[in-house]
């Protein structure tokens, strides 16, 4: 078990200022889709990753572009940090023809393959034995790609992900699984579904390390991203990473989080990753990037609204692969 | 042209699938070990001799694992061969079939392909409950997958490979009693057809069936194990002068529906014989369809030769009960005949 010591760090300034408006875009794409989602522009639910943007943002900056990420269902922070353009993700949302699946993948299933976004998997844990499949694929091709796969201390409960784990390890494949404790599976606390201190604990029983990081310190979440994927580049195998972060918003649509008190959520918003990153940055800095990625967020709403509905007809398509890509 | 049972055909098919495409391999449970069994009905038996064990791959007991690894692989580049033991162990992995496998292309909006096999026995051979259904049909109701179901040695190694060149998941079902696996592995009371099989090369298309035996006055439908057996009702009621056509369609997504439409306008009659349970199955559908589209030349009811609605039983007398005979096709056919 690791547990990274943030005084190691030395970062450069325009990397960190990255960091900070990858967040950032995440963090506003959110609020914005949120908003849009209650004017009924969107339909659907949205599960926001609000307050969980230093995980996806630390650990895909440790990536290469072909590298590979399966999200869950609360997608769009992995997704963006990824590369997917927030046009065709808005549109996505918007159900849109322009989308990022084509109108027919949704808020769930966002992705690019393009960038290394698989669609998103929106059954709790079942990504893990896809990314395992990938990694054993990136290791029978010898293409030197690192596989991730996102779930939360609720999925890490689920059989899929142990045999995943189970059988990364016993092969020794390019994989990281990364574990988004946000303390609570909808509405269910931690400490009633996870009988050990921390999920990353399991590691040891399937012969992986297990890594417990501070997932709201975007920098710590980089470094020990970093280790796993080059030990993963190696050849010597996955890494189990927790993250220890909170949601700042609801589980989904109307949660109004009657299972948790107004307190701990006011000592997770003193914790907010971007609130931290942002008092390494000089406030004109700040000032800056906030501008530059609302006008981002505004193009890409512009962009959806502006794109055409699907082509009823369009159902039909797609259901076996048409070679269109 | 050689002589083979289906297991040895599906070897051959594979051997040439790999020796063809190197992102071809296989995984599953008990596949390659050294001294064991080749999976459980030998159709791997000696490949890791030839292709190492990267390429034939030995997995922990996880079915939810091969699948999802066999899905993510076919995802990101490779064509990968996965095997069950039995049938029945593909409702361990029924999320990674139904909810991932089948849905991904789709949801992509047509950017992600998973093109994978997934090999899997079915048939009651006393084995009880948990080693014995026919579970077709359910899969026949998940878009996004294919299903074949090989019931000869020619049409197994070409529907194999048809299969592996394929962009989209196809499940290839096999009956147990119709592989002909030699030694410890074989079966009691198996038919273990063997039939020719072209040296090299060819592909039987997915979504094409085929006339097993022409006839004039009653088609009967049947796939697998109950091809043969509507085979043998044939033969019994040509005694008695009806003269049966017998269909077997070899791929049951996608339906090659104008083979069946075209048999039941001329017959006007319809049996259809499963060994799946009865009540919402496949024959029901295909029952449907001639009756949506060629209804006004039937001349009889359409019947259902099918099990019954009961987990497959163990003991031999009960299990005979349960999986159609050709006295039940026979009698079946004969009730179309008023």
């Amino acid at each position: 078990m690791t547990q990274a010591r943030p005084e190691a760090r030395q970062v450069d300034s325009t990397h960190v200022e990255s960091l900070y408006r990858e967040m950032l875009l995440i963090r506003r794409f959110e609020e914005r889709s949120n908003a849009l989602f209650l004017q009924g522009k969107i339909p659907s639910t949205l599960h926001l990753y609000i307050g969980q943007e230093a995980t996806a943002v630390g650990v895909c900056a440790a990536l290469r572009p072909d590298d590979i990420v399966f999200g869950t269902h609360r997608p769009h922070g992995h997704a963006l940090a990824k590369g997917v353009s927030p046009d065709t993700m808005m549109a996505e949302l918007y159900g849109k023809a322009t989308g990022c699946c084509k109108a027919k993948g949704g808020s769930m299933h966002v992705g690019d393959v393009a960038v290394g976004m698989m669609p998103a998997i929106a059954i709790v844990g079942a990504n893990a034995p896809l990314a395992v499949g990938s990694a054993l694929s990136a290791k029978m091709r010898r293409s030197g790609q690192v596989t991730v796969a996102f779930f939360g201390e609720g999925g890490s409960n689920e059989g899929a992900v142990h045999e995943a784990m189970n059988m990364a390890a016993i092969w020794r494949l390019p994989v990281i699984f990364v574990c988004e404790n946000n303390l609570y599976g909808a509405s269910t606390p931690v400490s009633q579904v996870v009988a050990v201190e921390n999920v990353a604990d399991r590691a040891a029983a399937y012969g992986m390390p297990g890594a417990i990081v501070d997932g709201n310190d975007v920098l710590v979440v980089e470094e020990v991203a970093r280790e796993a994927v080059e030990r993963a580049r190696r050849g010597d195998g996955p890494t189990l990473i927790e993250a220890k972060t909170y949601r700042l918003c609801g589980h989904s649509r109307s949660d109004a989080c009657g299972y948790r008190t107004r307190e701990e959520e006011a000592d997770w918003r003193d914790k907010d990753p971007l609130v931290r990153l942002g008092k390494v940055l000089a406030p004109g800095v700040v000032k800056r990037i906030e501008a530059e990625v609302e006008a981002r967020i505004d193009d890409c709403v512009a962009f959806a609204e502006a794109s055409p509905l699907p082509d009823p007809a369009d159902a039909l398509t797609d259901v076996y692969w048409e070679g269109s890509a | 042209m050689a002589m083979m049972t289906i297991a040895e055909a599906l070897r051959e098919g594979i051997r040439e699938e790999m020796r063809r495409d190197s992102t071809v391999f296989c995984l599953g449970e008990d596949i390659g070990i050294p001294g064991g069994f080749g999976g459980a009905f030998t159709v791997t038996l000696g490949l890791s001799d030839e292709f190492g064990h990267e390429r034939i791959l030995d997995t922990p007991i996880s079915e939810i694992g091969i699948a999802g690894a066999a899905i993510g692989a076919a995802m990101t580049g490779m064509r990968p061969i996965a095997d069950v033991q039995y049938g029945d162990f593909l409702f361990c992995m029924m999320d990674q079939l139904a909810n991932q496998a089948a849905k991904m292309t789709y949801m992509s909006g047509g950017t992600v392909k998973v093109p994978m096999v997934m090999r899997a026995p079915v048939g009651s051979t006393r084995r009880g409950s948990q080693h014995a259904q026919s579970l077709e049909a359910f899969f026949t109701h998940i878009p996004g997958l294919k299903v074949v179901a090989p019931s000869t040695a020619y049409d197994a190694k070409g529907l194999l490979k048809a299969a592996v060149r394929d962009d989209n998941p196809v499940l290839i079902f096999e009956h147990k009693l119709l592989y002909g696996s030699k030694g410890g592995r074989s079966e009691q009371g198996a038919l273990s057809p063997v039939g020719e099989v072209p040296d090299g090369d060819y592909v039987v298309p997915i979504g094409k069936g085929i006339v097993r035996r022409a006839g004039k006055d009653v088609t009967i439908v049947g796939k697998l194990l109950t091809v043969y057996k509507a085979l043998e009702a044939a033969e019994l009621l040509a005694a008695e002068g009806i003269d049966c056509e017998v269909i077997d369609p070899r791929t049951l997504v996608p339906l090659d529906k104008e083979l069946i439409l075209e048999s039941v306008r001329k017959t006007g009659r319809l049996v259809v014989v499963e060994e799946d349970n009865r009540t919402h199955g496949w024959a029901a559908e295909i029952a449907a369809m001639v009756a949506e589209e060629a209804f006004f030349h039937l001349d009889a009811p359409v019947r259902r030769v099918s099990a019954p609605d009961i987990p497959p039983p163990f003991a031999p007398v009960l299990e005979a009960d349960y999986v159609p005979s050709a006295a039940r096709v026979a009698a079946a056919v004969r009730s179309c005949f008023g």
